[in-house]
């Protein structure tokens, strides 16, 4: 065992794991923040995108005691991260998701919706291509994307209102 | 009313309030902000892990097992074997010949030997490594015409079994030689499919805790708890009362999640064992394994038409590689030729179809469930017959189109077909007219239609009660709880029942919580397959919501002295349409009523009318409704590399009525998607070990959001007279004609014909230098 301090979504943990563990792990297993889902344990899928010091990474191939030091949000900190913004309801990001059916089963999308949230932190106003570009580490089983770009484009549009 | 009404398709006040929209889905947000709780995501305390030993070898006699090793190290507290769940089943009950764990015999690389529940995940694996397993050796075969060749060496002793074929079906309708004699053009041609997986991203996993006083909880991520809940009550011999299972929310299934699987009944013997909540979740190597999947099918086609194009026979005979168990293989089997006869119209037919036991991981039904590969070969073949006619290959489809409220030639009921619109929809978005024929060298248009089932009329066990039942709660804060037994598996059922309830309840959708896929909570319903729920489902919450506005119609007249006729549930009130100004919240109205009628509810399901032809199988295919689908697919194919380029696709899709045009379009986007990549990418294949060949999600190439063409959802409302307000499915209809109208495409742009899927580069290069030559 381990013990580590990480800060997740503004908090901070000090959690005790395996040597082993990945951040992936200590997340749903530690501390019951099972929004980031395991679709394949090896990087493939991309399911348990978060954002580590607001890059996307894939949880399960990051050791938890790399993750010390580095702010973590995972999809459990969109919402209260917005709230805290001043904003109301969700994050633009995952109320545009529902909005445009962008969810069918929804386990791929707390992954799609970080790296989403991490293009429209980066480009406000992507264009269809550079959507693609940046969701092709998220695999998605069910929707065929399409309705995916209208919720990243829905978003853009949400977020460039005054 | 009884089960077997029609309610019709019309709007309950004439005109659609709810029904229609594109209203959110009910639980998108707790999906959305990772509230939503999967079956791994269960965590209960002093749950234990439980892990599976699977079979080094395709075919091999289990001699002996010897677990002590494994039993004696630190942190394990249970393993078991197959003699402690010997009961075999499977999910048709004329085919149980699964096990748990294998009993005698393993029968592909993979299958389950025993399993381990430990403290944690790193001790049960390490015990795996502690289980000595004396094999011998069998011979195996990996293609279905070994195992027909070999007779001698079953991999089912039993008749069932016998000479490796799990099934067998030959029906013919009409003289079809004679009319093949008869036709002025012929095509006949072999075609195949390769084998495809569903790859769900979320891998099956099983939770179970089983209380001291016997009562038994399965959560698992199931897509039909009814069917494992009475699979759990026979191998575990246990009364099915005292065992409840629950799907938690569902991360994708597409069939893959259909059958009782090997985890299931593992952890619920675990939990019986040791006292404790145990868990088991695969990797998705072990999902790959567990598979399920596409059959192979080797098909041989020959169709005639006389000179204007007006198909005269279709002769098909089909050899379709099952893999190591039966799984839904029978029903697969009659599948590959009971769903092609339609959306057009021939006179005669046979197809004579053999599916055959491999030692392979085992197949089953995956979205189009059996028909797709047939669609394939038939929609190329249709499309080989109008070049030889020099017909346009939308012409030769509408010239063949077989009509609504007709019969097909093997005694299927034809309701609504919206098949000619799916054709002018595509043709128009396309502008097929204007660039079919007219684009430059490598560049090209295809066509291709198809048919499915929109439910199924039998259950797989055969009953006459009905296939879906609903409750309706009502509560005096105004909120309606809707049960229902559907199992919710990302297709939005959850939303289509309560859009359903809503509508006739004149309701808020807010206002309406659904409560799914429990035993213990939800009355019965058979599940997330064949395309059954929106239409089975759907009518059955309008027969409890009737019934409960009824009583809420009835208790308000009487309380206000009017008309039944003048008291109208709309957008959560109750008014008096003859005065305007009276209305009352509906909570008001539920109170008033609640006072007459005691505690309020009601329930409402769904059966199938007696339909299907009068013959052995005849039962099989048919459907209360059928839907229909059409797509063109623009392709570059680059004459260098071989590479083919879809760039996009049109599809049209009769649903009958979309209860939500958002959903309906997700569903369709998403099954073109899937079977372009089957076409292009995805390959289940094992090498001549028996081993897998990429048992990854990086190296099983599902498309990622770079490779998908542009996607164009065309929705094409017939309006069934027997569907929920006429909904028909949506959910794998849509699949079927991705991949012939890709091959079309891929001919029209290069004169090559690729008859055998996948198409790979290699293929069309050598595809290209043939014609060349």
């Amino acid at each position: 065992m381990t013990s580590l301090r990480l800060r997740i979504n503004g908090d901070d943990h000090e959690v005790d794991a395996p040597a082993h563990w990945t951040l992936l792990e200590v997340l749903r297993y530690r501390l019951g923040l099972t929004g980031s889902k395991q679709g394949c344990d090896k990087g493939d899928c991309g399911a348990c995108t978060l954002l580590m010091d607001g890059v996307p990474v894939n949880s399960c191939l990051v050791l938890a005691a790399t993750a010390v030091g580095k702010l973590v949000c995972t999809i459990e900190g969109l919402t209260p991260a917005h709230r805290a913004r001043g904003g109301e309801g969700a994050d633009p990001v995952q109320d545009a998701f529902v909005a445009c059916g962008a969810l069918q089963c929804g386990f791929c999308q707390p992954g799609m919706m970080l790296s989403a949230r991490a293009l429209l932190d980066q480009e406000g106003d992507p264009d269809e291509a550079q959507i693609r570009q940046a969701l092709a580490g998220n695999l998605c089983r069910c929707t065929g994307y399409k309705q995916i770009y209208d919720a990243v484009q829905l978003a853009a549009e949400t977020e460039a209102k005054p | 009313m009884s089960a077997r009404d029609i309610h019709g398709p019309e709007a309950p006040w004439g005109e659609f309030v709810v029904v229609g929209k594109r209203n959110r889905k009910v639980d998108g947000m707790a999906m959305g902000t990772g509230a939503a709780v999967y079956a791994d995501d269960i965590l209960l305390p002093g749950m234990l892990h439980a892990k599976t030993l699977r079979s080094p070898h395709p075919h091999a006699k289990i001699l002996s097992i010897d677990t002590s090793a494994a039993e004696a190290l630190s942190g394990v507290h249970a393993v078991l074997t197959g003699k402690d769940l010997p009961t075999p089943y499977g999910v048709i009950p004329w085919t149980p010949d699964e096990h748990a764990l294998a009993l005698e015999k393993v029968r592909f690389l993979g299958d389950e030997v025993a399993a381990v529940a430990a403290v944690d995940e790193d001790t049960a694996n390490e015990a795996l490594t502690l289980i000595q397993v004396e094999y011998e050796i069998l011979p195996f075969f990996l293609e279905p015409e070994e195992a027909l060749a070999n007779p001698e060496i079953m991999i089912h002793e039993n008749d069932r079994g016998k000479g490796n074929v799990s099934k067998h079906v030959m029906l013919e309708f009409g003289s079809v030689d004679q009319a093949l004699a008869d036709a002025a053009c012929v095509v006949e041609e072999d075609y195949s499919f390769h084998g495809t997986t569903h790859a769900a991203i979320e891998p099956h996993c099983a939770v179970a805790s089983c209380s001291a006083d016997g009562l038994l909880t399965l959560w698992s991520s199931t897509q039909i708890t009814h069917y494992v809940h009475r699979a759990l009550a026979a191998v575990l011999a246990l009364d099915p009362a005292h065992i409840r299972v629950i799907q938690p929310f569902l991360g994708g299934a597409f069939g893959g999640k259909s059958d009782p699987f090997s985890l299931e009944f593992c952890v619920a013997a675990l939990s019986r064992k040791t006292g404790r909540p145990v868990k088991m979740l695969w990797t998705r190597e072990e999902v790959f394994y567990a598979h399920r999947g596409r059959h192979p099918m080797r098909m041989h086609y020959r169709s005639g038409t006389d000179r204007d194009g007006k198909l005269l026979g279709v002769d098909a005979k089909i050899l379709i590689d099952g893999g190591a168990y039966s799984s839904f293989g029978l029903v697969t089997t009659y599948y590959a030729g009971q769903l092609l006869t339609g959306p057009y119209d021939f006179p005669t037919y046979r197809f004579d179809s053999t599916r055959v036991f491999t030692n392979k991981p085992p197949c089953g039904p995956k979205r189009g469930h059996g028909s797709v590969q047939p669609r394939f070969a038939f929609e190329v073949q249709l499309d080989e017959l109008a070049e030889k006619l020099e017909l346009d290959p939308i012409e030769i489809r509408r010239r063949n189109f077989q009509g609504e409220q007709t019969e097909t030639v093997n005694g299927q009921r034809i309701t609504s077909n919206g098949f000619m619109e799916c054709l002018d929809a595509v043709e128009k978005a396309s502008d097929w007219k204007n660039r079919y024929g007219q684009l430059e060298f490598g560049h090209g248009l295809g066509v291709a239609g198809s048919m499915y089932i929109s439910g199924t009329n039998y259950p797989v066990y055969p009953n006459d009660m009905p296939q879906a039942g609903i409750q309706l709660k009502v509560d005096r804060s105004g909120l309606v709880t809707v049960f229902t037994g559907g199992n919710d598996i990302g297709q939005g059922s959850n939303t289509m029942t309560a859009t359903v309830v809503a509508e006739e309840l004149g309701l808020e959708l807010s206002s309406i919580r659904v409560i799914a896929a429990d035993t213990d909570l939800c009355p019965v319903d058979l599940g997330a397959y064949s395309s059954r729920v929106t239409f089975m489902v759907g009518n059955a919450c309008i027969d409890a919501a009737r019934k409960l506005r009824r009583q809420i119609v009835q208790a308000v007249a009487e309380s206000w002295e009017v008309k039944e006729s003048r008291v109208r549930m709309m957008a959560g009130k109750v008014f008096d349409l003859e005065d305007p100004k009276r209305s009352i919240p509906v909570r008001e109205a539920f109170q008033i009523a609640e006072i007459k009628y005691d505690t309020l509810g009601a329930t409402g399901s769904y059966n199938t009318p007696t339909l299907g032809g009068d013959y052995r199988g005849g039962t099989i295919g048919t459907a209360p409704a059928y839907s229909f689908t059409a797509h063109v697919a623009e392709v570059r194919v680059d004459t260098e590399t071989g590479r083919i380029l879809c760039e996009k696709v049109w599809i049209a899709h009769d649903c009958g009525r979309a209860l939500n045009p958002t959903l309906v379009e997700g569903q369709m986007e998403g099954s073109a998607y899937m079977g372009l990549a089957e076409a292009l990418l995805e390959d289940h294949n094992v090498d001549e070990r028996g081993l897998h060949t990429g048992p990854s999600l990086l190296d099983y190439r599902i498309p990622t959001s770079v490779d998908t063409p542009e996607l164009e959802a065309l929705i094409i409302e017939s309006v069934d007279p027997e569907g929920p307000y006429g909904a028909k499915e949506a959910g794998e209809g849509p699949l079927h004609p991705a991949l012939p109208a890709l091959a079309n495409a891929i001919h029209n742009a290069v004169g090559i014909r690729i008859r055998h899927l996948p198409f790979t580069p290699g293929k069309v290069l050598a595809a290209l230098e043939e014609i060349s030559c």
